[in-house]
């Protein structure tokens, strides 16, 4: 897929609202403190925006925001696709532009859930109602069912586990909007509660709040509004291929469980941007467990399997590192407000893009950002932005 | 095998043998076997082997939330993973009557029956997978 005679659809205005807790505002309130922060970045009013993709997960319907920011008409399109709803938002939001239907336009994702781990339940995801009923119905099982298996096909370290949840806590330091901002060192991070074997509790994420909003434009409107052009050079979703292993499998197929919805989505990424993982400055990469960084380093192309144990050795996946992985703490650090953790990292790639990063810039001046979600039952979604 | 009082969990789940077996679905094209066998005609039922090898695992630390977990208040650690049947499919499972610390991937294992309440008078029973070298009776501490 190339350019239309639009040029590139940019992102022309980022706004976040922190990740964490934040007991005194739901999850619209975020979503209004993201708009308008996104707003006042792109330069723009309420009433310029012309179309919106919303996605939220457990904080209500996202488009019931227009009671609150304006009711200028605006069509509004509620996307509800798992984790991968931000990234659905956003794929929509660019196919709008594309089309040449619109000139600018927002994508803008909310949430607030519920402390402790999802409560998914079985008829959600076309499951017998046994499968709930006997325990099977967690997302902290499968993870470490799938990293239990990964670590012994590809020789993968329980420290290496842990090497991923420091460097999250190291960077989220320098990450305003992060929630978890204290370091944690390796021993202590081993030495903690286990939650499934081998993970303990720090390296997994925890359910959060947050919100995001991107404005994104034709290249001609972004540069009417003088802003850097950051190019949404691609933006790709896909479900899952036979023969994956995903969260909530009842079984899987013999052989089975290298095939999966990232890899198919990162290939289609990077065909549409016309380049290879080795051209990636930096990438934000689905970290809801330590080990999903580590097995999407390999499915989204950068390195082999079982090349994960180096380059986390060799810090290769630092900020200074040749690519630099979750530059604000991710998801780990971030925690997971469902729709609004995809659009944190392309937010986080803008601010690295314009070279806004502060303790956390990836240096030598980032030209390309890479963004990965994953999510329940086989659903990725991959970004790549140029400026 | 255990003597068991109880009723399944769920019909069509497992054979009513005395040596339970899990029923797959087999797709009537492809020859494709999946666990449990979805409703409808496009799946034939058919009973799984007892047998197999451990494919990967981990421990379930903390209380499911309820709904949807239907399991008693009282929580201890369960073992639980995935059994490759061979030249059939890959099952999702309750490992019992092991020791976590002797849970290796590879190892093998024949298919039993635990309460889902060991403390309930009449339990429902779900299927687990326990070594098949290791105890012929007994429930899951």
């Amino acid at each position: 897929m190339t350019a239309g005679s639009n040029g590139d659809v940019c992102i022309v205005g980022i706004g976040i609202h922190p990740f964490g807790r934040t007991d005194a505002l739901s999850g619209l309130d975020q979503g209004v403190f993201a708009v308008r922060a996104a707003l006042a970045d792109a330069g723009i009013e309420w009433p310029d925006v012309q179309f919106a993709y919303g996605g939220s997960d457990a904080a209500g319907n996202p488009d019931t925001i227009v009671d609150r920011l304006g009711l200028t008409g605006v069509q509004f399109i509620n996307v509800r696709n798992g984790c991968a709803a931000g990234g659905s938002a956003l794929f929509s939001a660019q196919m709008a532009i594309k089309s040449g239907e619109f000139d600018i336009g927002m994508a803008v994702g909310f949430d607030k859930h519920p402390r402790g781990a999802f409560n998914a339940l079985p008829a959600e995801y076309n499951l017998p109602d046994w499968y709930g009923d006997a325990g099977y119905m967690i997302t902290t099982q499968f993870f470490a069912n799938k990293i239990t298996r990964y670590m012994h096909e590809h020789g993968i370290s329980q420290t290496a586990l842990a090497r991923v949840a420091n460097k999250a806590f190291r960077n989220a330091v320098h990450a305003p909007h992060a929630w978890r901002r204290e370091p944690v060192d390796i021993q202590t991070i081993l030495d903690a509660p286990l939650v499934s074997d081998p993970y303990t509790k720090y390296m997994f994420c925890s359910p959060a709040e947050g919100g995001v909003a991107l404005i994104l434009a034709s290249e001609k409107k972004a540069r009417e509004l003088g802003k850097p052009l950051i190019r949404l050079k691609a933006a790709a979703m896909r479900t899952r291929p036979p023969g994956s292993f995903e969260v909530f499998a009842p079984s899987i197929d013999i052989g089975g469980g290298t095939a999966t919805a990232t890899r198919i989505a990162s290939a289609d990424a990077f065909r549409m941007a016309g380049i290879g993982p080795e051209d990636i400055a930096v990438a934000q990469l689905q970290d809801t467990e330590a080990g999903a960084e580590i097995m999407h380093m390999a499915e989204n192309g950068f390195c082999a399997d079982g090349d994960q144990e180096r380059w986390l050795a060799e810090g290769l996946t630092e900020i200074g590192g040749r690519l630099p992985v979750n530059t604000d703490g991710g998801c780990l650090a971030c925690g997971e407000p469902i729709g609004a953790s995809g659009l944190r990292q392309v937010f986080e790639n803008v601010v690295q893009l314009r070279g806004h990063g502060g303790g956390r810039q990836v240096p030598g001046d980032p030209k390309t950002a890479y963004t990965h979600v994953y999510g329940a039952p086989g659903v990725s979604a991959v970004t790549i932005l140029e400026r | 095998m255990m003597q068991r009082t109880g009723h399944a969990i769920a019909e069509g789940l497992f054979t009513d043998e005395a040596e339970p077996r899990l029923i797959g679905g087999q797709d009537r094209d492809s020859g494709r076997i999946v666990f449990p066998c979805p409703p409808g005609d496009r799946f034939t039922p058919v009973p799984l082997s007892r047998t197999g090898t451990l494919w990967s695992f981990t421990i379930q630390r903390y209380r499911p939330k309820s709904p949807p977990y239907a399991g008693p208040e009282a929580f201890r650690p369960w073992a639980v993973g995935y059994v490759e049947l061979p030249g059939q499919v890959i099952v999702e499972s309750r490992l019992a009557n092991v020791e976590f610390a002797d849970i290796r991937i590879g190892m093998p294992l024949e298919m039993t029956l635990i309460p889902l309440d060991p403390d309930a008078p009449e339990p429902v029973l779900i299927h687990a997978f326990q070594p098949a070298t290791g105890p012929a009776t007994g429930v899951s501490a």
